[in-house]
């Protein structure tokens, strides 16, 4: 609405810039280049308002050649000049030609064509006109000769003396006389219901009065009054419509200019004006005989003059004279109903063809003087003894006894009851042989054939106990899968407890309920076949049926609360993970129990990724959603991970810190790093591990490592600890197995090979940002197999990994064996080599142990490790040294 | 008609020790077969992958450039692609031929336990310690995963995949299977952690072991239970198992140094597998043949159903 209105207006000028409340004041232009240009572009030079205002130039002129010089002046003596007719265009400039000027030259439609201007109204009177002339679409001639807006017709009549208000048409005679106050008249109509041959008397005497050489103009057409309703009558209340209330005179009187068939055409053309009566309202002529041939006066109702208190001329502009067609006084209620309701019957509705049927209202009956509301019952009448009733009569017999029997009205109609309730209600005898249960063929025959039957009877009965039982068991229904499924959680041992507490749906019929009970304890035992075993076999087909269905509703009614309400409701073990708490209360009891299948099944939607299903060559399943994953966000988790992989991100993002201070300290420790190359000597690949090493330096590392055990204090190192360490694991792992290059030449290495190694090494200090994932990346390195103590490894790798299942210990005793056998080398260096590694690797790792396990103090350390190194043997040197040197720039940092 | 079908033959089980392979790269984390079953990946604790020849068991390739132990891997379709993941949290596509590295996948935010080529290896999935799957899209150069699957709760332990689908087992005691064709994902709860899941050969099963030291075979379109198999011990790690090549018979390892094998249909255990002393870590069935690889610490052994000729069988019985 808003948008729309703001597109309505049209703005002018540019709008104001939006004032910024901060920003500082603009530096007022100065007076020499505040300069206006017309639409073109030109610039245009103020002169004061008697110059000319702007634009006042044609070269300072006033826009025009000759300036002020008014243009009708010549110069020549010859030629006068002529006169000029001034129009008020000649004094307007464009702006006031302008869409908003005063004068604007613009191309509009015309009314004609402008679609909102039409003039509703009078089209639907037109069009009313056609449909009520004689021939319908009369209106064609009149449609043809359509005036133009300001019509000729008009322009002549009023040249002719019309006035806006009167009627069109000679002047008559008898029109004024109506006009006058005829109280007289006005009182009759009003009194009582004159015949209308009184009336006609009355206008006959009332001519008589009236001037003979004046004339009166006719009376106009009252337009619809469209003004809008400010009056307190009722809704659609209209004041009368002469035209179409009056038709009488009125309707004679109105001109119909072109119309062929009107009156006043007839009239000049000495027609006689019989029929064009019938172009009014209906029921106008009702009455009428056939052969009359004058009709309009003979039923004359009520013309609008005659209620005409007003001495005037000419008529008030409305017409209306708050007259509300009182007809119903002088007709008979029948034949004027529908007159009655001119005018007044809303836009919309039509009057109802058939009266409104009157509903009779009978008055209650009389009640008898001595009535007393007080009932009393008559004696009952003992169906049952009457033994050889017939049953309707035992049926009229119990009607008669004055009142209803109690089961009946509680069960609705007789299916309701088996055939041992109806046969007590009907008062038959039970029949005779069987106890409680109805009789069967079985009590008719003789007892030896009876016994006979019987046995063959329980043969045929074991058989389908032991197979699958038979007819519609085996495919259980959804109900029953689901009563049985209800049921079945509940413990049988409280089960004859909870269903004599629980509700018994059929109390009432005892033998219905046992075998109710009979089914639920089936159920409860799982057994799926539980309905149609628990059902009386004896009872009919039908029966059964009707009882299945029966106990099927109530058994999942009535489910046993525990498991209904442990569908619905969980307690809560966790207070955060209810879902948790859920799967372990319901579900994990079901996959505890072993059954599996929709108990522990759940089906979700879920939303591959459109290019995933690409990928899997499998068209999207839900083609038009954007959403990927769950449709249902159940954020519930909030794993470390979560904030692990922002750290992740930020890792990726940036280069690390650490990779540069590794690749500085990598820089530092060159040169030695290359002469252990030379050498060799630091751990490789574990498969070199794997060789039995006897121990060179062996001696000598152990009390070292135990002498640092003891100097150990109780505080953790520093992260820069670990990842000195860790990198410089990764890099001697990388330079060793590079330098294994030469060696084997199975392990395809390239020279990619230390660009690869930043990489790797970038992990574990990654693995430093996330805090508890640094032990379990921690612990692995260069460990695998080298392990002589591996039961020492192991408590440490279970106390670190503690998500999930483990990966199984990689055991040294088996794998060095296999070792041996089958890693045969001829090279006799290398397999220095690999004694030396070995070495190193225990020193390492035993080092490393102790980081893990006590707290190890820097300085201290790598002390000893100094004084160890002096003593180790020559191969050796070069490594332990470049060792040392990282230990001490990790001191260096650690001291920082 | 009248001719009675033929005797079906009992199926054979790899019973035989054709080779051991030490493949001296540490513990052996995973044993895999690529996608004939003519050679087979081992996934070694020393941050290598190493690639050997079944038949002859000589090592053809080693892979190197993973950051830290190497814990699953899987060949792709045509042979020309390897996948495989680390603990270092990166999941790595290498070109066969060459060993080099094609692809570095970095964004689990933990260690990734297992990974996946789909049929086409257009994709690689791999599920983390971090509870998600990732789905790598190996068509583009995009360092993102195509979509996360980040609906397990606790780490992902196994996956594998079929045409379509996606079957996960993770340590919340879940197998889940992303069914992508029909748009769904059906959670299966074995209350137990999941250690292996498989789907049989013929696609309607879905097999699972857990630390309750129990495989289990569901219904894959209802979720019920088919079959139960015990008797051997898995705890503490996760361990593999599978179903032989007919689904006849559903294999598992063990922490007690064997390889158990039951009757599918039966549950009943037909032949309990003597490899070694310490744990069976890793088993894999040939895609067609009656043919096993199991993994314990750093050797590989193969199993067939028939010994094999002499020279080939004498070197086994010295190592074995």
């Amino acid at each position: 609405m808003a948008a729309d209105s703001e597109e309505d207006f049209v703005s002018f000028g540019t709008p104001l810039e939006p004032l910024e409340e901060d920003e500082p004041l603009k530096k007022p232009v100065p007076l020499h280049e505040q300069t206006v240009k017309d639409e073109k572009g030109r610039y245009q030079r103020f002169h004061g308002a008697f110059t000319g205002g702007f634009s006042a130039g044609y070269f300072n002129t006033v826009g025009s050649k000759e300036g002020w010089t008014p243009s009708t002046f010549v110069s020549s003596r010859q030629q006068k000049a002529e006169k000029h007719h001034a129009r008020p265009e000649d004094f307007m400039d464009e702006e006031d030609f302008g869409e908003h000027g005063i004068a604007p030259r613009e191309i509009t439609t015309s009314q004609e064509f402008s679609s909102s201007r039409r003039d509703p109204a009078a089209e639907k009177a037109r069009a009313v006109g056609a449909q009520a002339a004689l021939i319908p679409g009369d209106s064609l001639l009149e449609e043809l000769i359509a005036p133009a807006r300001s019509s000729v017709g008009v322009e002549l009549l009023t040249r002719m003396g019309w006035k806006e208000g009167q009627g069109i048409g000679p002047r008559l005679k008898r029109k004024p006389r109506r006009q006058l106050p005829v109280t007289a008249g006005v009182c009759k109509t009003y009194s009582c219901a004159l015949p209308p041959a009184g009336s006609e008397e009355l206008e006959e005497d009332d001519e008589e009065f009236a001037p003979e050489d004046v004339t009166f103009a006719p009376k106009d057409v009252t337009p619809v009054d469209f003004s809008p309703r400010l009056g307190v009558q009722g809704l659609g209340y209209r004041g009368l419509d002469p035209c179409l209330a009056l038709p009488g005179q009125d309707a004679d009187r109105h001109v119909h200019l072109f119309r062929p068939q009107s009156e006043t055409r007839s009239r000049l053309f000495g027609d006689r004006p019989g029929g064009s009566k019938r172009g009014g309202v209906a029921g106008q002529a009702f009455g009428v005989g056939a052969l009359e041939d004058e009709d309009e006066d003979v039923y004359h109702r009520d013309s609008m003059s005659r209620y005409d208190t007003v001495l005037k001329d000419e008529e008030p502009g409305d017409g209306l004279y708050g007259w509300t067609a009182p007809q119903q006084y002088t007709r008979r209620a029948d034949r004027s109903r529908d007159a009655a309701y001119l005018g007044k019957i809303l836009d919309g509705f039509t009057l109802a063809q058939k009266p409104l049927e009157q509903k009779t209202v009978f008055p209650p009956p009389n009640l008898p003087r001595d009535y007393r509301p007080v009932h009393f019952f008559r004696p009952p009448v003992n169906v049952s003894r009457l033994c050889g009733v017939s049953p309707a009569l035992a049926e009229a017999l119990r009607s008669s006894r004055g009142h209803m029997v109690k089961e009946e009205a509680q069960q609705g109609g007789r299916h309701q009851l088996d055939s041992g309730q109806r046969g007590a209600l009907l008062g038959e005898d039970a029949l005779q042989g069987s106890g409680s249960e109805p009789g069967s063929v079985m009590d008719l025959l003789r007892p030896e054939d009876r016994q006979r039957l019987l046995n063959l009877r329980t043969a045929t009965a074991q058989r389908p106990s032991q197979a699958p039982p038979p007819g519609p068991a085996p495919p259980l229904s959804g109900l029953q899968q689901e009563a049985l499924a209800a049921w079945r959680g509940s413990s049988s041992s409280s089960s004859s407890s909870s269903s004599s507490q629980s509700f018994k749906p059929f109390e009432n019929t005892p033998g219905k309920q046992v075998r109710y009970e009979r089914y639920l304890s089936r159920l409860q035992q799982g057994d799926a076949g539980a309905l149609e075993q628990s059902l009386d076999p004896a009872m009919t087909e039908w029966e059964r049926g009707r009882e299945r269905e029966e106990f099927l509703r109530a058994s999942i009614l009535y489910r046993p609360s525990s498991s209904s309400l442990s569908t619905r409701f969980t307690r809560a073990q966790q207070p955060d993970a209810e879902d948790a708490g859920r799967d372990q209360q319901g579900d994990g009891q079901q996959a505890a129990s072993g059954t599996f299948g929709k108990l522990t099944r759940e089906t979700l939607e879920w939303h591959p990724d459109r290019l995933l299903c690409k990928r899997f060559n499998v068209p999207d399943p839900y083609p038009g959603s954007a959403l990927v994953g769950l449709p249902k966000v159940k954020r519930d988790k909030f794993s470390v991970f979560d904030f692990l992989t922002v750290s992740e991100h930020q890792k990726a993002t940036a280069p690390p810190k650490p990779l540069e201070e590794k690749k500085s300290r990598w820089d530092v420790s060159k040169e030695t790093g290359r002469t252990q190359n030379q050498a060799g000597s630091e751990p490789t690949g574990p498969a070199l591990d794997h060789c039995p090493s006897p121990p060179q330096g062996g001696p000598a590392e152990p009390h070292t490592a135990k002498e640092e055990e003891e100097e150990e204090e109780e505080e953790r190192p520093s992260m820069d600890l670990f990842r000195a360490i860790f990198i410089t694991s990764s890099e001697e792992q990388s330079s060793s197995s590079s330098e294994e290059d030469g060696d084997e030449d199975e392990e395809a290495k390239g020279d990619e090979e230390p660009v690869k190694l930043f990489g790797i090494a970038s992990s574990p200090s990654s693995s430093r940002l996330a805090g508890p994932d640094l032990s379990s990346s921690v612990d692995f390195p260069s460990m695998p197999l080298a392990l002589s103590s591996s039961s020492a490894q192991m408590p440490s790798r279970e106390e670190e990994e503690e998500f999930g299942p483990k990966l199984p210990p990689p055991s040294a005793a088996d794998a060095t064996g296999g070792a041996t056998a089958s890693y045969q080398r001829s090279n006799r260096r290398s397999k220095e080599k690999k004694q030396k590694k070995k070495q190193q690797k225990h020193r390492k790792e035993k080092k490393k142990k102790k980081h893990r396990k006590h707290k190890a103090k820097q300085q201290k350390k790598s002390r000893e490790e100094e004084s160890s190194s002096s003593e180790d043997g020559e191969g050796v040197q070069p490594s332990t040294g470049d060792l040392l040197k990282r230990l001490k720039s990790i001191r260096t940092l650690n001291t920082w | 008609m009248a001719f009675p079908q033929p005797k079906p033959q009992p199926p054979q089980l790899p019973q035989h020790l054709l080779r051991t392979i030490n493949c001296q790269q540490g513990a052996v984390r995973a044993v895999r077969f690529n996608v004939d079953g003519n050679y087979l990946l081992s996934c070694g604790s020393d941050k290598s992958l190493k690639l050997w020849s079944v038949g002859r068991g000589t090592l053809l390739k080693t892979y190197s450039g993973h950051g830290y132990e190497v814990l699953d891997a899987d060949g792709s379709y045509d042979n020309s692609q390897l996948c495989s993941c680390s603990s270092d949290k990166t999941v790595i596509l290498w070109d066969v031929a060459t060993g080099q590295v094609t692809r570095k996948l970095r964004g689990h935010a933990g260690k990734v336990n297992c990974v996946q080529f789909n049929e086409e290896a257009t994709v690689i999935l791999s599920g983390s310690i971090d509870g998600t799957v990732r789905c790598w899209d190996t068509k583009s150069r995009r360092n993102e995963p195509i979509q996360v699957l980040d609906e397990a709760r606790d780490s992902i332990s196994s996956l594998k995949v079929s045409q379509h689908e996606l079957l996960t087992g993770s340590v919340d005691g879940r197998v889940r299977r992303y069914d992508l064709r029909m748009g769904q994902l059906h959670v299966d709860l074995i209350s137990s952690p999941i250690t292996c899941v498989c789907f049989s050969q013929d696609g309607q099963c879905t097999l699972s072991s857990s630390l309750d030291s129990k495989v289990r075979l569901l219904d894959k379109s209802t979720g019920e239970m088919l079959g139960e198999y015990a008797g051997h011990k898995m705890k503490g790690y996760k361990l593999d198992c599978c179903l032989s090549s007919k689904d006849t018979h559903v294999l598992s390892c063990s922490e007690d140094g064997h390889v158990y094998c039951w009757d599918l249909v039966e549950g009943s255990l037909s032949l309990k597998l003597p490899v070694g002393k310490a744990v069976v870590q890793s088993l894999s069935f040939h895609p067609t043949e009656t043919c096993l690889l199991t993994a314990m610490e750093g050797c590989v052994q193969v199993w067939g159903a028939q010994p094999e000729e002499a020279q080939d069988d004498t070197p086994v019985s010295q190592n074995g």
